[in-house]
């Protein structure tokens, strides 16, 4: 016990159960209380310690649809008057003809979307059996045209996407690609072929070294050795 | 449990038939992440025994009559393998197998955080491949750690380990020799923090007496097992800061 709770000062890895020392910051995410001013791990992960919050980030693990979330979902179903969603959780999605931009008639909604496409959508409610609707009418919510999905751990989405988004800008500026980063670990990469692997190859790289500091450098670093492979720039 | 025999179980100089002493555990040793398609998996190795565990979920929970709205059901399914035993054992469920199937989702369900997965199941394989007594025990420990290494919350650690009496004497861990001619077999799980036990079953019978002592070998005992289990998940972490998949 007393090795996990050295461990769990400046980012040490924690098994589930484990106590964390919260010193006199609050718990946020992966801790739960186990009695009185103690406070345990849920997951096995590493402790991240922030300035107010402690949270223990999983290396693992699906994703928990939370209202206002931005997700990738794909289409696998369609309904009378709903659109079944997969957004990558225990759970699947509606996403209702009144909350979709167009002006759908009920038993029309295969001519707007097909099980297969992907819609870059935002969690409107859920409810406490988890069962959640989504929306397309928000500002940037659309249908995604072309691109392709690729999907990492949820848990890793942070990184992805970086302080204020500069992971991901510093990817999309450099590979000339558009990227819509979902909550749920599903990213859409859109643009030249080349330029679609070489973001795959950057996010790739961000996934397996997640858990570590420095990562920025080491992507830009990688983004600019691969500069000459990318067409438009 | 009990069968008489001729084999000389415990030697003069107090050593088992497999030279160990009598809190002695078997080599165990678990690797994490042994399978691609599951969401977290472990394969042990303790003593003769060879075991995978693979993990998938939480995901949504079917048939669907068996989804409960205000919680994840573990549904935890026992095998063994024909080729696992020394005669073929008559592939497919039987009543040995539902029956630690059953107790092993028990188990497993006092540690994971079901309340937060309301209508979702957790599936959990337990695959033997070679069998040496112990197995349930084995395979429920091999579960754990994939259940952590699935990234799904847990409350505590789930460990455990065997005892049992053998010619009138309390050991730990038994193995096939000990566990087919002994004279009780006691395996028992506990969280590894809280202490609280979730698995406990008995074969034979014990005193008083005899039951304490082994169940304080065996809350010893789990302590180093779920050593190995912690370290079992960081190595798989440390290789991965080298770069390493």
């Amino acid at each position: 016990m007393q090795e996990s709770m050295l461990l769990s000062k400046n980012k040490g890895i924690v098994l589930p159960g484990d106590s964390v020392d919260l010193e006199g910051l609050k718990s946020r995410n992966g801790i739960y209380k186990s009695g009185e001013n103690e406070y345990r791990s849920e997951f096995f992960g590493v402790v991240q310690v922030g300035e107010e919050f402690v949270d223990v980030v999983s290396f693992a693990g699906t994703y928990m649809p939370r209202r206002g979330d931005k997700v990738v979902g794909k289409i696998i179903e369609i309904g009378p008057s709903m659109w079944i969603v997969d957004i990558n959780s225990p759970y699947t999605s509606l996403l209702h003809i009144n909350d979709c931009p167009w002006r759908v008639s009920s038993g029309d909604l295969k001519r707007f979307m097909k099980p297969g496409d992907y819609v870059y959508a935002k969690i409107m409610s859920m409810n406490e059996i988890k069962e959640s609707w989504i929306t397309l009418k928000d500002v940037g919510l659309r249908k995604l045209e072309g691109g392709s999905v690729i999907s990492i751990p949820p848990p890793k989405v942070p990184r992805i996407i970086g302080k204020g988004g500069s992971m991901v800008n510093m990817i999309k500026d450099s590979t000339q690609t558009r990227i819509m980063v979902g909550q749920n670990g599903h990213i859409w990469v859109d643009g030249a072929p080349e330029n679609i692997s070489v973001a795959v190859e950057a996010i790739r790289l961000v996934e397996t070294e997640a858990h570590t500091t420095g990562l920025t450098d080491r992507v830009a670093e990688f983004l600019k050795s691969r500069k000459g492979e990318t067409v438009g720039n | 449990m009990g069968t008489e025999s001729d084999i000389k179980l415990i030697n003069e100089d107090g050593t088992r038939i497999d030279g160990r002493t009598a809190e002695e555990l078997r080599p165990i040793k678990i690797e994490t992440n042994v399978l691609n398609r599951a969401d977290g998996s472990a394969l042990i190795e303790w003593g003769g025994n060879k075991i995978l565990a693979a993990v998938y979920g939480p995901r949504e929970a079917y048939p669907k009559h068996t989804q409960d709205i205000n919680r994840a059901i573990v549904k935890c399914k026992y095998n063994m393998a024909a080729f696992s035993v020394d005669e073929r054992k008559r592939p497919g469920p039987d009543r040995r197998s539902i029956e630690i199937s059953k107790v092993v989702s028990e188990a497993l369900t006092a540690a994971i955080m079901v309340e937060k997965f309301p209508r979702a199941q957790v599936d959990v394989f337990i695959e033997v491949l070679q069998a040496d007594a112990g197995t349930r025990i084995a395979g429920l420990t091999a579960a754990s750690v994939a259940v952590a290494a699935a990234g799904i919350p847990m409350r505590d650690f789930v460990v455990g380990c065997t005892a049992g009496k053998v010619e009138g004497k309390i050991v730990l861990d038994l193995c096939k020799e000990e566990d087919n001619f002994g004279e009780a077999d006691l395996p028992v799980a506990v969280m590894s923090n809280s202490g609280k036990v979730v698995l406990m079953q008995m074969d034979g019978s014990l005193s008083l007496d005899e039951f304490n002592q082994a169940t304080e070998m065996i809350v010893r005992a789990t302590k180093v097992i779920n050593q190995i289990q912690r370290d079992a998940l960081s190595a798989k972490y440390a290789a991965s800061m080298e770069g390493g998949e």
